[in-house]
């Protein structure tokens, strides 16, 4: 009774592997589990064990050769047994050998056997007919291509790995899921940053439509760390933190006054004044008047925290991160101005180190960029609040009973009810709306 | 979790010959196969050295061999899978001494599992680095700061990865890394600007493979590798 050795499965989507070396040559008694053959998939050598204490009968497939999972490649016989010369091998390998090489192990006794020829033979005559691997059959019924439109460059035309991927790579973007874009796939994360609503276009979904391959309902794509790391960090969030929500309505009359006439003098020291330091500082100022908005629980402690660092909110593109103004509370806003923007200029273009995402006691996310009139974030533990601001409109509002055109903002917060009431809460906006509001000077 | 936690002993070995490392790796991979003692993560620094993996056909090492070694640098031949690839000061290589577990015995997925551990740490260095869509290794856009190399004999997994801490990476100049042509190397000293600690670098790699692997680390002193 001879064993059939196979092209083992090295792993669940590895369709085939490619043989490296024969460790014993025919004839040779071989141990179970002794090294029998080297293959290489995945750019990873593997030794094979063998399937059954023997002797090694016969070899299939030659170093050099690619085949699929579950070949023969060889085979083993009773201990003692020998190879008998002239009988060849009754199954050949049905897709064996793109390039059937010359010849087998060298065979040391009796007579060779002419394993070369059965691999050969019916190769000859399948190739018109599978022109691809198993591999890139796999490939292309995943995106819906047609293998006979691609050149193949392989040997008898056939079309290769890499044909394939070069002509789903130059023949379709927006690209489909299975294929993921070479983008970096993970952003900088430390302390997974929170805000589940700061970037809508982040929260799962590159911004770019999701292509459905041809017959299939859906799609499966593994989520990047930073997709698993911020995933973690709500659940826990959510999980940890009673969340409570209190929205305010802001008139943001006088800041666009101030924002106005500082400007010109804010550009030349080359700083673009957005509306965030002004938000910043009214935050820092409320944080001041009431402190437990700048804690953190511990068991059943609450930890008051003096130093105020805030942390910013920015959507990249696959995610989000939350970089951190150390010393918030004692920065004008010119300086409040110029880290934020240094923070998400380094954000955007990956350069922050760690120190930049950590110690944050309190967060800032901005709803409104994508146009939220406004939103509810989840903390960002172990914090106790999160401010989310809305998009800054033009509204209708009553002034005196009169009805007058203001740019209006939402402020939400959304805080930790373990620690922070509703009163706290809204005594803390009522500070925040207070310094927005208050007259230019 | 389910089950119990494999316990995998991180050892740093300091500066070590690419042949001295390789025998106690083989060391370490037949005790193993013998299913004697815990999985091990060996941490090591080469001296300059490059090494020729068996994919490789030669025609990647493009500068002349009196040239290599005019630089100090010898070129050695190994058994690990894929091309050539530089080792030397500045750049953490690990090997990961491992039984896999019958669940995890994938090769796709252990070189996956891998690069997810190196990515996860230059993460917490602000780099962000990702998979490239034909090669192996983890890159930081189209430069490719860590290469990996492995084999496995009866699902315990030898050789490792090499992350480009503070390389020089002029070296790389001396080949085509892992036989890609015009491949551009990077170094989280590169990347980042700022002079980057070996230790720390160790130290997150640590806790993410732990995190990736699912096991428990413990770091030892290297005095008791076998």
């Amino acid at each position: 009774m001879s064993v059939d050795v196979i092209m083992p499965q090295m792993g669940e989507s590895i369709a085939e592997g490619t043989i490296v070396k024969w460790l014993k040559n025919v004839g040779d008694k071989v141990e179970r589990d002794e090294p029998l053959f080297e293959i290489s998939t995945d750019k990873v050598d593997a030794e094979i064990p063998s399937p059954a204490a023997g002797t090694l009968l016969e070899v299939l497939v030659t170093p050099g050769t690619t085949v699929e999972i579950n070949t023969i490649v060889g085979r083993i016989g009773a201990a003692g047994e020998t190879p008998r010369a002239g009988k060849p091998a009754d199954t050949p390998a049905p897709s064996a050998a793109p390039k059937p090489a010359p010849a087998p192990a060298p065979a040391p006794q009796p007579a060779p056997v002419p394993s070369t020829a059965t691999a050969t033979a019916p190769h000859a005559g399948e190739r018109t007919v599978v022109r691809s691997s198993p591999v890139v059959q796999k490939i292309a019924a995943e995106h819906g291509v047609d293998i006979s439109l691609i050149d193949g460059t392989g040997e008898g035309g056939r079309v290769t790995k890499k044909d394939i991927l070069s002509y789903i790579d130059s023949a379709s973007r927006p690209s489909v899921a299975s294929a993921p874009a070479p983008a970096p796939a993970v952003a900088p994360t430390l302390s997974a940053p929170a805000a589940a609503t700061a970037a809508p276009r982040a929260a799962g979904n590159a911004p770019r439509p999701q292509v459905f391959p041809a017959g299939q309902d859906e799609v499966r794509e593994p989520m990047s760390i930073m997709r698993k790391k911020i995933a973690e960090h709500m659940v826990m969030s959510k999980h940890t933190s009673p969340h409570v929500y209190t929205i305010f309505e802001v008139d943001m009359n006088e800041v666009v006054k101030r924002r106005e006439a500082m400007k010109r003098e804010y550009a030349g020291e080359g700083v673009k004044l957005t509306f965030l330091p002004f938000f910043i500082e009214a935050a820092v100022r409320g944080i001041k008047e009431y402190p437990i908005i700048n804690s953190s629980v511990d068991g059943d402690t609450i930890i008051y925290k003096k130093t105020v660092n805030v942390g910013i909110a920015v959507a990249l593109e696959n995610g989000l991160i939350v970089p951190v103004i150390k010393h918030a509370d004692q920065m004008n806003l010119l300086g409040l101005a110029r880290t934020a923007a240094d923070l998400g200029e380094r954000a955007r273009t990956k350069r922050l180190v760690p120190d930049d995402v950590q110690g944050g006691t309190f967060t800032i996310t901005n709803v409104g960029v994508f146009g939220g009139t406004f939103g509810l974030p989840i903390i960002n533990q172990p914090q106790a609040a999160i401010m989310g601001l809305g998009t800054i409109t033009k509204r209708p509002v009553v002034i005196d009973d009169a009805i007058a055109i203001r740019p209006i903002v939402y402020l939400s917060l959304s805080y930790d009810h373990r620690i922070i009431d509703g009163a706290d809460a809204a005594r803390f906006l009522t500070v925040v709306k207070r310094e927005l509001e208050k007259p230019a000077a | 979790m389910t089950g119990r936690h494999l316990i995998v002993r991180a050892l740093d070995l300091g500066r070590v010959d690419y042949d001295d490392a390789f025998q106690m790796q083989k060391r370490e991979v037949e005790r193993l196969q013998r299913n004697e003692g815990d999985d091990v993560l060996l941490f090591v620094e080469h001296p300059h050295v490059i090494t020729v993996g068996r994919n490789a056909d030669g025609s990647a090492l493009v500068a002349d061999r009196r040239l290599i070694e005019a630089r100090g640098a010898r070129v050695v031949a190994t058994d690990r899978g894929g091309d050539v690839t530089y080792h030397g000061p500045g750049q953490l290589v690990g090997y990961p001494i491992l039984r896999l577990e019958p669940g995890r015995r994938d090769i796709r997925r252990y070189v996956h599992d891998l690069e997810a551990v190196l990515i996860a740490a230059l993460a917490d260095f602000g780099i962000s680095a990702g998979r490239h869509p034909e090669h192996r290794g983890v890159w930081v856009g189209d430069r490719k700061i860590a290469s990996l190399g492995i084999r496995i004999s009866r699902w315990v997994t030898c050789h490792g990865f090499a992350l480009n801490v503070a390389t020089d990476l002029s070296y790389f100049s001396l080949m085509n890394p892992c036989g890609i042509q015009g491949c551009v190397m990077t170094s989280m000293t590169n990347e980042l600007g700022a002079p980057v600690a070996l230790e720390a670098v160790r130290a997150r790699v640590v806790a993410h493979f732990g995190e990736v692997f699912e096991r428990d680390m413990r770091e030892e002193m290297a005095a008791h590798v076998h």
